[in-house]
């Protein structure tokens, strides 16, 4: 089966120093692939590279057939919806301003793909799919828990139609009553819609039990990727 | 026996205006152990620890009674409570960067907090800061850096020599390696336990964090909404936990070498790659209480497997003790041998 995503060589650099060295790995649909690592040791400059977010130095990132590091901004904009985010500070991913359905309906808007008459219930249909009650919708994120703020941020993801998910350390900011409800969450939206998962994380113990390969990463390379038992 | 006790916390309150975030707190922490106290955001750990310290913030009213030999702690004034600090008490901080002042190098920090205690020459003072930094590896042409020339790991590691200065009776560790990755955060629990060790040195550890408890703990204190739920020897309470928000959380925490925490199942076969995605995570329902509007009877009941419709609902649960093992919760006796399936159907 062809990869989802096939990064080739990627390099980035921050000034002099070279964060991302060289680093190549694979993701197939409905795989997870833990990338592990101290910290500063450039995981989330990767993940920011693999999404096209900080445009890498060097190498290729193959996403569904297509080779994005050549193309410019207007053609990679189509292709952008179906590789997304979801950030490690559950608070400070949402607007303080925006109520949770208006932070949900934000990316079906920027898409061109809201519709006035079907978009709310869109929106109550991604609240239910992360376990939140749509009621939830008219809260802003101050006034919901950081594990149900995460639940929105993983929804507002889902709005566009993701095929690859760049989970960024998804649970390290939350309580530990509550982590095992998001990763339980991540693994059934994944078994239903076949999304591959970067999954960026520093905890062994969760690689282990979340992951089916694991990439190691430490000053900038990849030192190490290997399936998990 | 039992080693002697060290201090000793009675009915701990510590409150808000009408907010209480602890809640009715008591326990001994025993001289040489390491107690951990756990508990997640909002449970009042960090406050129980301020007020074991006789540090507790200015707007907090403290309530109850913390002793140490003849001293009370709570309501003390500030000379009793300063003549304690770093010689029998002492703190390292959860944000060692804001502990230390950003304008003076590092050594001549603790040479002040030398001289703080014991009257003795700058040079003096210096040659010891300097010694303590080594000790804790950091290099003595290091010492004369400031605060942010050193990484975060370094500069947790100097709080630590601070702390350790006068070999203090008791130094309580507030979440000392929140922040750090997983090669730091051993590095400096090792370093605490090694350095509280050499110096004869109790350790009140305050974390999250459960495998830090399990390796480096002696006892364990777990608190949830400002009152204890459990507390005994770190071993048997891992093994066997008697309160189910305990086992709910030693339950959802993926373990090292294993896919997941069931009781029953085992791990499918080896060669299908979407074993781990099969495999739910035992999850504790809903989300932690809000300190200013708790439920009437006891506080983890709304997110209990095991709560009743009666008296889980409405009589607060007050800690009995069994063979060296204290619990609040009334079903305690009710929690099956196997209580991660407790928490399997929830997701």
């Amino acid at each position: 089966m062809t990869p989802l995503l096939d990064v080739r060589d990627l390099v980035v650099r921050h000034g002099s120093r070279t964060t991302v060295d060289q680093v190549s790995f694979e993701i197939a649909p409905g795989e997870t692939l833990g990338l592990i690592g101290p910290s500063g040791c450039g995981k989330s400059s990767t993940a920011m590279a693999v999404l096209q977010l900080r445009r890498p130095d060097s190498g290729e990132v193959w996403f569904d057939g297509r080779e994005l590091t050549s193309l410019d901004e207007r053609r990679l904009r189509p292709l952008r919806p179906a590789m997304q985010p979801v950030f490690q500070d559950p608070y400070g991913s949402l607007s303080p301003r925006h109520r949770i359905r208006d932070a949900i309906a934000e990316p079906l808007r920027v898409q061109g793909s809201w519709d006035s008459a079907s978009g709310p219930e869109r929106v109550a249909e991604l609240l239910e799919q992360v376990g939140l009650d749509p009621s939830h919708g008219d809260r802003r994120p101050h006034e919901l828990s950081g594990g149900q703020c995460q639940r929105a941020g993983i929804a507002r993801a889902l709005a566009c139609g993701p095929k690859l998910l760049v989970l960024d350390e998804p649970v390290s900011a939350l309580d530990p009553s509550l982590r095992a409800g998001i990763l339980n969450l991540l693994a059934e939206l994944q078994e239903r819609l076949g999304l591959g998962y970067l999954f960026i994380c520093h905890d062994m113990a969760l690689v282990r039990h979340f992951c089916d390969r694991v990439a190691e990463m430490r000053d900038g390379r990849l030192v190490r990727t290997a399936p998990l038992p | 026996m039992n080693p002697e006790v060290l201090l000793s916390v009675q009915d701990l309150h510590v409150s808000f205006g009408a907010v209480e975030a602890v809640r009715g707190l008591s326990f001994d922490v025993r001289e040489g152990e390491v107690l951990a106290v756990v508990g997640e955001s909002g449970a009042g750990k960090s406050l129980t620890a301020r007020a074991l310290l006789g540090m507790p913030p200015r707007e907090a009213t403290v309530t109850g009674s913390v002793r140490m030999g003849s001293y009370e702690l709570v309501g003390a004034r500030h000379s009793v409570r300063a003549a304690l600090w770093g010689r029998r008490l002492a703190l390292v901080p959860q944000d060692a960067l804001s502990a230390l002042s950003p304008v003076h190098p590092v050594a001549d920090q603790l040479a002040a907090a030398v001289r703080s205690v014991d009257r003795v020459s700058r040079k003096a003072a210096r040659a010891r800061a300097v010694a303590a930094l080594e000790e804790v590896g950091i290099a003595a042409d290091q010492a004369r850096a400031y605060p942010h020339e050193f990484s975060g790991g370094m500069r947790q590691r100097a709080v630590i020599a601070m702390a350790m200065l006068h070999s203090p009776a008791l130094v309580v560790a507030d979440e000392p390696t929140t922040a750090q990755d997983p090669e730091t955060q051993r590095q400096i629990l090792d370093l605490l336990a090694h350095r509280s060790e050499a110096t004869g040195t109790t350790l009140v550890l305050v974390t999250h964090d459960l495998p830090t408890v399990r390796e480096h703990a002696d006892r364990v204190l777990v608190m949830y909404a400002g009152r204890l739920v459990e507390e005994g020897p770190v071993e048997e309470v891992f093994a066997r936990p008697r309160a189910p928000y305990t086992a709910g959380l030693l339950a959802s925490a993926p373990r090292k070498g294993r896919g997941a925490v069931t009781s029953s199942g085992s791990a499918a076969g080896r060669d299908q790659p979407q074993r781990t995605r099969r495999q739910r995570l035992p999850s504790i329902p809903g989300t932690p209480p809000n300190p200013s509007d708790l439920p009437l009877g006891c506080a983890f009941a709304p997110r209990c497997p095991l709560a009743d419709a009666t008296r889980c609902r409405t009589e607060r649960p007050e800690p009995e003790t069994h063979d060296g093992r204290t619990v609040a919760c009334h079903r305690w006796r009710e929690l099956p041998d196997h209580p991660a399936e407790l928490f399997l159907e929830s997701v």
